[in-house]
């Protein structure tokens, strides 16, 4: 891998930048250069919120990312405005349960009821961004699984560590049935 | 200045490796009032200074949080506050007070876009001018443009460093895109990095001269409490501190003022060039946008155009040598700047019409590319041709 761009988008208050410290973290764990990003708006929440993560093993200049070659679009309006912005053999993971107007794309692209997870398999809607991660780093290995564990469990609260643990396999687990349904 | 040892890799982002290199060079008194893109500083440094025995105040605005500043200085701390755009303007009249007053201290501001309140989330290079000229009269400025995140750090300890060798503020002029990007840093250990402690006068307090100038042109100085009695006035003073009124005093002081920086330009100020040697169009750009000026270079010379770069370090003073060398051997020279073209002038003033100088200005909100380096250098090869 010689350089790899993420774009995370949703709306404020989903945790993507949180999210994208944590896969650059997961990044460095590897040993990797990894810069991170961001654009909010001047709210604190509800606005549109991006984050955008560089990962490569060699020196990161330019910190923005352009095409990228993975989006992550957690809501209808993110997805409207950067998944177009993603290479065309790129790949698109989207929040079904936010996106019920997919894009056209050429590339690789997930629905995944990230959200739902969240709330109904891990009990809590709050680790949406943590089993965003997990779907990612499942289907794209762009971090080692153990280097994303470690990362998550350093950022998050202590008395969180469990669910995010949780979060985070759910996600994984979202990632391997939609590999396998790919490969039948 | 950078330190060999290094400690394990971490995410940071400038803003908070700025707060690591002001604990480290030894700031003890941080007085500020919050504003995006710089409120990572002060919010740092609120939460570090107190477990060290240092000091945060939130005052009122920034005119009282600088006016903070100098008097925590003047007492004996190394002290520093952090601004942007709107904050920095209002700043201005006491950084002029210290640049007076010989007061060190160090003034970080994290550009954004202006003027006035502008776009608080958004990036700018609009302060290049105001840094050098934004406090009224003549006076001595020493400014330095962090590109990444490490340098952050190397900077601002070099800012501690120099505010309190030379006795004057000096100004931290990050970005938005440096001050909040997380990138991969390695930091030295605290040990290995030098500090500079202000000279203090050797003197009996009967004797004492406050604002006689030591062999290097800067005074010794004693802190308020240390047992030497002082004036410290924005008014013209002699040697004694106290105001004179005559403009015979005003022009050996000031003079001074600006000699003791001046002096040591060939130490202070700096550039770093990439691929110069060969360049047929050399881009001259600072901050984040020398990040993709350098992204550029290395594009540009996959396709096989002979492109390099000159970043200087110090925006005050201006690195001229740097310039002066690429203005000799390149057929143009390109300032790539987010705002309408300031650092263009002191390209322009020392090219002095050996290489023509062509600007590349953005003031969309919008980091300038790699892409619009590109297409700016074939637009002025075809130019030049």
């Amino acid at each position: 891998m010689k350089k790899l761009e993420l774009r995370l988008s949703g709306f404020g208050g989903q945790g993507l930048i949180t999210a994208g410290i944590i896969l650059a973290e997961a990044a460095i764990l590897d040993g990797k250069n990894a810069v991170q990003s961001q654009s909010y708006g001047p709210e604190a929440r509800g606005g549109a919120s991006k984050a955008e993560v560089i990962i490569s093993s060699e020196e990161i200049d330019y910190p923005k990312v352009g095409q990228a070659d993975l989006c992550l679009a957690m809501s209808q309006q993110a997805c409207d405005k950067y998944a177009g912005n993603t290479q065309p053999n790129g790949v698109l993971v989207l929040d079904s349960g936010y996106v019920k107007n997919p894009p056209e794309f050429s590339g690789k692209m997930y629905s995944v009821p990230i959200t739902e997870i969240a709330t109904s398999e891990v009990g809590r809607n709050i680790v949406a961004n943590i089993v965003a991660l997990g779907v990612i780093a499942g289907v794209t290995n762009v971090v080692t699984r153990e280097s994303l564990e470690t990362a998550v469990l350093d950022r998050v609260p202590p008395h969180t560590k469990d669910l995010n643990k949780k979060a985070l396999a759910a996600g994984y687990e979202s990632a391997k049935n939609l590999l396998q349904r790919e490969g039948e | 200045m950078a330190a060999k040892t290094k400690c394990k890799a971490q995410l940071l982002s400038g803003n908070e490796a700025c707060v690591q290199g002001a604990l480290v060079a030894g700031i003890r008194f941080f007085a500020g009032y919050p504003i995006t893109p710089s409120t990572e500083v002060a919010e740092g440094l609120a939460e570090e200074l107190p477990k060290i025995g240092g000091r945060f105040i939130q005052m009122e605005d920034e005119i009282a949080s600088m006016g903070a500043v100098i008097g925590a200085s003047l007492a004996g701390l190394k002290s520093m506050t952090a601004t942007s755009g709107p904050g920095f303007s209002l700043k201005q009249e006491n950084i002029g007070f210290a640049a007076m007053t010989e007061v060190p201290c160090v003034v970080v501001n994290v550009q954004r876009y202006g003027p006035s309140t502008g776009l608080p989330t958004s990036p700018a290079q609009g302060d290049i001018m105001q840094a050098r000229w934004g406090t009224h009269g003549d006076h001595p400025v020493v400014a330095l443009m962090p590109a990444s995140v490490r340098e952050t750090f190397d900077l601002t300890v070099e800012a501690v460093n120099l505010a309190e060798e030379l006795r004057t503020p000096v100004i931290i002029l990050l970005d938005e895109v440096v001050g909040h990007m997380r990138e991969r840093v390695e930091l030295p250990a605290a040990e290995d990095v030098e500090l500079f402690n202000r000279v203090k006068p050797t003197e009996s307090p009967d004797t004492f001269l406050p604002y006689k100038p030591a062999a290097n042109l800067v005074p010794p100085m004693p802190a308020y409490g240390d047992g030497y009695r002082f004036h410290a006035t924005g008014l013209v003073h002699d040697e004694t501190g106290f105001p004179c009124g005559k403009g015979a005093d005003g022009n050996t002081l000031v003079r001074r003022l600006q000699a003791k920086v001046e002096q040591r330009q060939p130490k202070i100020a700096r550039a770093e060039t990439f691929q110069t040697e060969d360049a047929e169009i050399v881009i001259v750009a600072a901050g984040s946008v020398a990040r993709s000026a350098r992204a550029a270079v290395k594009e540009a010379r996959a396709q096989g155009i002979k492109l390099g770069l000159v970043r200087p370090i110090t925006a005050w003073p201006f690195p001229e040598e740097a310039i002066d060398s690429v203005a000799q051997t390149a057929k143009a020279l390109i300032v790539a700047e987010m705002n309408l073209g300031q650092m263009i002038l002191e390209v322009e003033r020392i090219a002095a019409g050996r290489a023509p100088v062509f600007g590349l200005n953005r003031i969309d909100a919008e980091l300038i590319t790699p892409e619009d380096i590109i297409v700016r250098a074939q637009e002025v090869t075809n130019n030049v041709r």
